[in-house]
């Protein structure tokens, strides 16, 4: 058993869902207790779709256990098929039909309906959510496409006359900017002439499925959904499939070169565009501030592998972390993270990357809403770069993260909590005016400053935070120079640093001090420990 | 024994036995789990440990929203592979979590362990566990109570929670006076207006279940009157009763009318006099009166349809009905008790059709061709029946907002006629 507050991803069959959400005619027939129809409410509120998930549950009860449920779910499956007539079905289990052991599969095989229906096996007590998508998109592309594979070991079929043709694999309902990403690459491909055959599981049915097999190649969006089914595909087909995810500047130009080496067409008009600004806007002389701003980077493998690149490569940060909550895409950002010299974090705890991220002591966190809280508590600025998101990051403005106009939403998301960490810091250097004060907080950020109307507590509280020998810090929370006592003037002086590196600074001048055997620390050895610290 | 309900004016005969509609199908609601997401921010030393899957934690994470992020007191033991496999013995590992709460929440006096439908699947005895763990963590009381989907819907929840509270109850000095005993989860303002009320009746001594901490929970016993707050406390008005504590009949207190029989029914249990009673409710009545006029306006004549969710759907579809002119078509609930619900379906005009369970699909039908002004669903629906032209009121808002009383008889019909001012307003579609 594994104590969780919160979890980066939901059950697998969550990610069933999200692969027939997104699709048109098909119809998944989840064998599932009462209750479990909540997981609707993820794409009516947060996606805040118009349609509710074409999955009808069977939503047994106590009453029910024993055969009845097999029954239940015959009827449920019959009745699911005679009311929308979908043309092809998915049925599967839930955690908690997993352990009473009705086959949905078999089951919807004695029903004989006249439509192709595939079992889904999704082990819920070992695997996730990315898996349960990943399989379920998988197992739709061979049950449909596979029917219309060429015998193995027969040469791929002469390619039809006219424009290069690929599929867009990996698009998904409650994907992190699926929507825009699909609109963004499907015009940059157009440039080079190559044409979108299916993008799927978003936007298609079963019969764009099944003809899979037609494309040129196949452009892999989202790994985390559409690898395995690009694999398949290429074994199956012959067709050969992208490894690039276009997430940055650089990584858009590369997947650019691959796409027309793919598709055999000139590169070039795709490559340079206009209205690619993120480039100009970072050597811009107003991002000279970002050079070196310490950053830690968490999310699923894909988009932090590709934050990663952006944030040394293009944004001229420094990377101080980098983790992924995925195991199955551990690989990209061990590797990322082994090029810029960090240590990759793989962990779905989130007291560990709460726990990574104050060790690390950014000033900047990309993460997923989880670091936006985390972030939010140790009053850093962040910005969200993966899922798991929240509504506001469905908006309704164009927002890819793909692609040139996707570096360009990039840079505006990731430098604005920054500005507003140097609106902070402008506003720390007023801070002897009474409204600006220390006590104020930082206001954007709604960290642990309090209200200015209790100052005596506040001030009582600050010196506790600065104070770690103080009597009111609970056990097993002290750094280990808790004997370190500060002088009063470098008390004052310490107030002065912006409130972002100040817990850094604290902790380099106790961690000085204690080296040094100093058992005060004054405004000497601040700044000592400033010099002997310093980047 | 049961009392008989308070006279009310506003009260029409009880008619022959109303027909119900029961329907079996796809039920689009929360499992008891969801409960634990308000009573944890009643019992504030309370600590609620769900045993279940992946699932019940994104559930609770889906359906807790922000509040997930402030340290909530509650978590999920996630059963893994090897549990169910036999290689770890599901009791030791639970015994384990629990310690690793209870080490990381020193402050706790009250742990929960809650029952989900893969634990009661697999048949892992949480009571059992309780025992065990009573036994070894001093300080601490341990109990169990289910919030599975297959036993529990939504607000049956604190229903479960509640009846494992009972046992735990002291016990009533047999010589005591009279005492009232208020029943069922309401927001800490409510809590206290309500015991400002009955304290200017000389209705008392009143103490309220669940009490805000585990060490304050109130004696019951034979001479213990209980009103109920809620409508859906059916298991624990049982296991009340099993203490020797009689139930006062009473609708619930939702709108003027409604508060103002509840708190008759108390008062009428204690012998208090018309006079005094007039005294103390005539200015919170005028207020709530006042409120609840402009709101009139709007609901007057609309049509409203209730999906099933929390079993509050007839009292609030009485208050509609009662005190806003609205016209009812459909009440769904999950579960009717008529026992508890004496007072309140009487009051209800006798051409609605109430229902019972769900078949999602038949009652979506019904709701298309009615085509109400106003339809009270989950999550789940609203959105996509918005998007198909319908104003909609989801229902769990219903559960988290104080309603009770008359101080926020205004607040509740606000909840109803903001959708439909909102659709007037909107000039772009």
């Amino acid at each position: 058993m594994k104590l969780t507050v919160w979890t980066y991803e939901g059950p697998p069959h969550v990610g069933a869902m999200r692969v027939v959400t997104g699709m048109k005619d098909v119809h998944f027939v989840l064998h599932a207790p009462q209750g479990d129809t909540y997981a609707d409410l993820l794409f009516t509120m947060i996606e805040r779709r118009g349609h509710r998930p074409p999955v009808t549950y069977t939503t047994f009860q106590a009453r029910d256990l024993g055969s009845d449920t097999a029954e239940l779910f015959k009827d449920a499956a019959k009745d699911a098929y005679e009311r929308f007539k979908p043309a092809a079905m998915l049925v599967g289990a839930s955690c908690t039909a997993e352990l009473i052991q009705d086959d949905p599969g078999g089951l919807a095989t004695t029903l004989g309906l006249p439509c192709p229906v595939l079992p889904l096996e999704l082990p819920s007590y070992m695997r996730r959510e990315n898996w349960g998508a990943s399989e379920t998109f998988y197992r739709l592309v061979r049950g449909l496409a596979g029917p219309y594979a060429p015998a193995p070991g027969e040469a791929r079929a002469e390619r039809r006359p006219g424009p290069p043709r690929c599929n867009l694999l990996g698009a998904s309902a409650l994907g992190f900017r699926h929507r825009d990403d699909v609109k963004e690459i499907t015009r940059l491909l157009a440039r080079m002439g190559i044409e979108v055959a299916v993008s799927a599981p978003m936007g298609s049915g079963p019969q764009d499925i099944a003809r899979l097999g037609e494309a040129d190649f196949n452009v892999v969006l989202y790994p985390e959904i559409a690898e395995e089914a690009a694999r398949w595909l290429e074994k199956a087909f012959g067709q050969p499939r992208t490894t690039i995810v276009p997430i940055g500047v650089s990584a858009t130009r590369d997947f650019i070169e691959e796409a027309a080496r793919l598709a055999g067409v000139d590169p070039a008009p795709a490559l340079e565009d206009g209205d690619l600004r993120l480039p100009w806007w970072s050597r811009s002389v107003d991002s000279n501030y970002l050079t070196g701003k310490r950053v830690f980077v968490f999310g699923d493998g894909t988009h932090a592998a590709a934050a990663a690149r952006i944030a040394v490569e293009e944004m001229g940060f420094e990377l101080v972390g980098l983790g992924a909550y995925n195991r199955e895409f551990a690989r990209p950002v061990r590797e990322a993270a082994a090029r810029y010299g960090v240590e990759a974090l793989i962990s779905d705890d989130y007291l560990e990357v709460e726990a990574a991220i104050e060790a690390a002591a950014p000033e900047l966190v990309l993460g997923t809403q989880m670091e936006r809280h985390i972030a939010k508590r140790l009053g850093i600025g962040c910005a969200v770069i993966s899922a798991p998101v929240h509504v506001e990051d469905f908006p309704a403005r164009y927002a890819p993260q793909m692609g040139f106009e996707g570096a360009n939403v990039i840079f505006d998301t990731w430098v604005h909590p920054l500005v507003m960490g140097l609106e902070e810091h402008l506003l720390g250097m007023f801070r002897e005016d009474f409204e600006f004060g220390h006590d104020a907080g930082p206001s954007h950020l709604g960290a642990h400053g309090a209200p200015r109307a209790a100052p005596a507590a506040a001030a009582s509280e600050i010196m506790h935070e600065l104070m770690p020998a103080a009597p009111a810090r609970p056990a097993g929370d002290q750094p280990e120079t808790a004997d370190a006592v500060w002088r009063e003037d470098a008390l004052a002086e310490l107030k002065k640093i912006p409130f972002f590196v100040r817990g850094k600074a604290r902790r380099n001048a106790e961690v000085y001090a204690a080296e040094c055997g100093a058992e005060v620390i004054t405004l000497e050895t601040l700044y000592d420990a400033k010099a002997h610290f310093g980047r | 024994m049961t009392l008989a309900c308070a006279p009310d004016t506003a009260i029409a005969a009880p008619g022959a036995k109303r027909d119900v509609l029961r329907e079996r199908g796809q039920r689009e609601v929360f499992c008891g789990l969801t409960g634990i997401v308000w009573l944890h921010r009643k019992i504030q030393d309370a600590f609620f440990l769900i045993v279940g899957s992946r699932t019940c934690a994104h559930l609770m994470q889906s359906a807790a929203g922000v509040m997930i992020f402030a340290e909530p007191r509650f978590a999920t033991a996630i059963i893994e592979e090897r549990d169910l496999a036999g290689m770890a013995d599901a009791n030791d590992e639970l015994d384990r979590v629990a310690a690793q709460v209870l080490a990381r929440r020193p402050d706790i006096k009250m742990l929960f362990l809650v029952g989900s439908c893969p634990s009661e699947v697999i048949k892992m005895d949480l009571s059992r566990a309780a025992e065990r763990l009573n036994a070894a963590h001093d300080g601490v009381r341990v109990l169990a109570y289910s919030g599975s989907g297959i036993e529990t819907t939504f607000t049956e929840g604190e229903d479960t929670c509640l009846e494992a509270l009972v046992p735990e109850l002291p016990a009533e000095d047999p010589d005591a006076p009279a005492s009232l005993l208020v029943v069922g989860a309401l927001a800490d303002v409510v809590e206290d207006q309500f015991a400002r009320l009955f304290d200017m009746l000389g209705v008392g001594p009143v103490r309220f279940l669940p009490a805000r901490n585990a060490s304050g929970l109130p004696p019951v016993g034979p001479n213990t009157r209980y009103l109920l707050a809620q409508p859906f406390l059916g298991r624990t008005g049982a296991a009340l009763e099993g203490r020797g504590a009689k139930r006062i009949a009473a609708p619930f207190p939702l709108g003027a009318r409604g508060t103002e029989a509840w708190l008759r029914a108390a008062a009428d249990a204690w012998g208090v006099d018309r006079e005094r009673f007039e005294t103390v409710v005539a200015a919170p009545r005028a207020r709530a009166a006042k409120a609840l006029a402009r709101h009139r306006e709007a609901l007057s004549g609309c049509s409203v349809f209730f999906f099933p969710d929390s079993q509050l759907e007839i009292p609030l579809a009485r208050f509609l009905h009662e005190e806003l002119d609205a016209r009812l078509i459909e009440v769904g609930t999950p579960y009717l008790h008529r026992g508890h619900l004496d007072c309140e379906l009487p009051r209800l005009p006798a051409d609605v059709l109430l229902s019972e369970g769900q078949h999602v699909d038949s009652q979506l039908d019904r709701c298309r061709a009615a085509r109400p002004d106003l339809t009270m669903c989950g999550l789940g629906l609203a959105n996509p029946l918005e998007a198909e032209g319908l104003s909609t009121k989801w229902a769990i808002e219903l559960v988290f907002t104080p309603i009770q009383g008359f101080e926020q008889a205004g607040d509740l019909a606000e909840l109803f006629t903001r959708p439909l001012r909102r659709r007037d307003v909107l000039r772009v579609s």
